[in-house]
């Protein structure tokens, strides 16, 4: 691209006005959107994917938790109490009372919407997850309740006249003027043009940061760029370094076609057992370390990615490095009748259950951390509010199996509601001067040589596993943060690019900008944080320490994080 | 084992243009973990479209693969050369990718 075409297509930017620009679309996003539409307001729903497709909704295979009463006499605060117990006193408990006690009630409009919720003798069937105390999770068979939300909330979407929908848009910047969230500069990915949005209020829903690690179950665009948006704007984040390790993940025979965390709703229906390399089931060996295990399937998440690692590191590990996961026991009717197609396409990878075993590892799955939000899901920055899974604080140190569809819809809701009655109250904020600055670095693009972008991406997410991964050491974790500095000087202050429609390496550029930037907050809050609680194990602090039961917050200022400490927010107790 | 890439190439509006990259593979990789591996190591402007990477979910993936229409994240890279083509009734934007948003998804200048 020529320097001409390319400030043509950034200088004179295509602009567009909305109450509520809601970014990402997820169960999140598209709950927001059709949340804030429904309180009377203009949405523009901006996805850099296609709509409804990208994110971790869509991959989502099985349990969504809310106690609907259904399979078993259950109430919301019971609900509440698991997920603060497998929070290990670090949950904002309003965040975590809001999810639990308003998941029934978006579970049924779900239920109204057709999403299909698997049924049983005329009730909605629930199952019973690791951590929950009954059955409290709803699923849509088989393995579908990802794809089957995605599904329902589209056609939703489609009928919902004040949303404009719009993919293959990158958010690059949001704007703020005078304190408030203004708007947001964009590129448009098939047409490599700028994009600016004015706003009066922003919901922020593009998920977690897992895809910063090597062995991950995210989509390819789940890197954190939420969170640098949030902490550019001036929000806060909170509980970075408390990312969830999926202990079953799929690790081989390779499988194609197939979500790595398949393996979970298995275990729910079959039981499966988890077994060494002495074919020994060792879960039970870890379980005295929770009080919380009773030896069903109920092993957290935190305690089985630790039991695996610990057998690996005993030698005790299967050929590929993870644990085998055996179904050899369950007869073959009952697992077709469990997972009728699912078996055949399993057969189609080479895999038969019933005659062995396959091989499971850790593998990044949720971030429990993210944008610090109030009561109302706003940020401090005002009109910048945050749903989903990138909002920090619901689920503390460790969350529970279920909670992140609960959590996409519930907060979703809330989000797109409050930003839509702030926007209808509010004036717009927008000038052009606010989007100067991200269509400055877009116009600083150049043809350079440039160390290959798409091979550093895979650089950071092998040192983020090998560094920042579930077991954690200072020296791991302060070679890790050089790292990323050294990272951060080779790919330079001004993008590179590459072409003028589906730029991938100017996208890979202003991913790794983000990604280095919430890298550096996850290592930062990691190696503050001595002491091991949840997801967050340091081997040189092998103990939960009771002085450290606190959040950790990361800001932004004069282009340095700044780390800060709060107390947990507690329920305020009814008089 | 090494499979032999040859993807056609090109922006929308220039005459198509073949390009052969050679990938070391294991068995069970996907054509998708080809296309990754090519931009990793050879060229990282070649655009193709990916979400999901593995699951079959997100259904973005769709191009001709030898002749026929299908996901790059479940068929298997083979040895010897396997043609990557665009997919042939929706325009095309660069490379691999085409317009496969729905028309009201799209922003329109």
């Amino acid at each position: 691209m020529s320097s001409s075409e390319n400030n043509a297509a950034i200088d004179q930017p295509m602009h567009l006005e909305t109450d509520v620009l809601v970014i990402g679309s997820g169960a999140a996003g598209m709950y927001a959107a059709l949340e804030a539409a429904r309180a009377g307001a203009s949405v523009i729903l901006a996805e850099r994917s296609l709509i409804g497709r990208g994110g971790a909704t869509v991959m989502a295979q099985m349990t969504v938790a809310a106690a609907l009463a259904e399979q078993t006499p259950d109430h919301w605060e019971h609900h509440l109490s698991d997920t603060l117990a497998a929070g290990r006193g670090l949950c904002d408990e309003g965040l975590a009372a809001l999810l639990c006690e308003d998941g029934p009630r978006r579970l049924r409009e779900m239920d109204d919407w057709k999403v299909g919720w698997a049924r049983e003798d005329g009730h909605i069937k629930q199952a019973q997850a690791p951590g929950h105390d009954r059955p409290r999770c709803a699923y849509v068979d088989f393995l579908s309740t990802g794809p089957a939300v995605s599904r329902a909330l589209r056609s939703r979407l489609n009928s919902a006249g004040a949303v404009r929908r719009i993919g293959e848009l990158l958010i690059v910047e949001i704007m703020v003027r005078d304190g408030e969230a203004c708007g947001a500069t964009a590129l448009h990915l098939t047409t490599g043009r700028a994009v600016t949005l004015a706003a009066k209020a922003v919901v922020i829903a593009t998920g977690g940061l897992t895809g910063l690690y090597r062995r991950n179950s995210a989509s390819s665009n789940m890197v954190g760029d939420g969170y640098a948006l949030a902490l550019r704007a001036g929000a806060e984040l909170i509980d970075m370094e408390f990312v969830q390790f999926f202990p079953i993940g799929h690790l081989a025979p390779r499988l194609v076609g197939m979500d790595p965390i398949m393996w979970d709703p298995f275990r729910y229906k079959l039981g499966g057992k988890l077994l060494n390399a002495e074919m020994r089931e060792f879960e039970t060996d870890y379980v005295d370390q929770d009080s919380r295990s009773d030896g069903r399937y109920v092993l957290t998440r935190d305690l089985a990615t630790y039991a695996i690692t610990k057998e690996v590191e005993a030698g005790r590990g299967s050929p590929a490095g993870g644990a085998y996961l055996s179904f050899q026991h369950v007869p073959e009717a009952e697992m077709r009748s469990a997972f009728g197609p699912v078996v055949d396409r399993l057969a189609a990878n080479g895999i038969d259950l019933t005659s062995r075993p396959v091989e499971v590892a850790p593998i990044a799955h949720y971030h429990m951390g993210g944008i610090r939000v109030d009561a109302m899901l706003q940020t401090r920055v005002a009109g910048l509010y945050a749903c989903g899974e990138a909002v920090g604080g619901a689920n503390g140190a460790n969350r529970l199996s279920g909670n992140a569809i609960t959590e996409a819809f519930v907060f979703g809701a809330r989000a797109g509601r409050n930003a839509a009655q702030r926007a209808l109250q509010a004036c717009s904020h927008w000038e052009p001067q606010a989007a100067r600055p991200a269509l400055d670095l877009l116009r600083s693009a150049d043809r350079r040589d440039a160390p290959n972008l798409a091979a550093i991406v895979v650089e950071l997410k092998a040192l983020m596993a090998d560094g920042v991964g579930p077991f954690r050491t200072a020296d791991k974790l302060r070679a890790a943060a050089q790292a990323i500095a050294r990272l951060k000087t080779e790919i330079g202050q001004s993008p590179v690019s590459s072409a003028t429609s589906f730029d991938t390496v100017l996208v890979d550029w202003l991913d790794l900008r983000n990604m280095l930037l919430v890298a550096q907050s996850v290592t930062l809050a990691a190696l503050a944080r001595t002491e091991s609680r949840g997801a967050h194990q340091r081997e040189d602090h092998p103990a939960l320490d009771e002085t450290w039961s606190v959040n950790q917050l990361v800001s932004l200022s004069g282009g340095q994080l700044h780390l800060g400490r709060s107390s947990p927010s507690r329920r305020r107790t009814l008089p | 084992m090494k499979a032999v890439l040859a993807i056609q190439r090109g922006m929308s509006g220039e005459p198509p243009r073949v390009e052969r990259f050679e990938v070391s593979f294991e068995a069970g990789q996907s054509v998708l973990d080809g296309l990754r591996i090519v931009r990793q190591q050879a060229d990282p402007s070649l655009a193709f479209r990916f979400s999901c990477i593995n699951a079959n979910a997100c259904k973005e993936c769709m191009m001709l693969i030898d002749g026929d229409v299908d996901y790059a994240c479940t068929v298997r890279l083979k040895e010897g050369v396997t043609a990557l083509a665009p997919l042939p009734k929706k325009a095309l934007i660069r490379d691999l990718v085409t317009e496969i948003a729905p028309p009201d998804e799209r922003l329109r200048f």
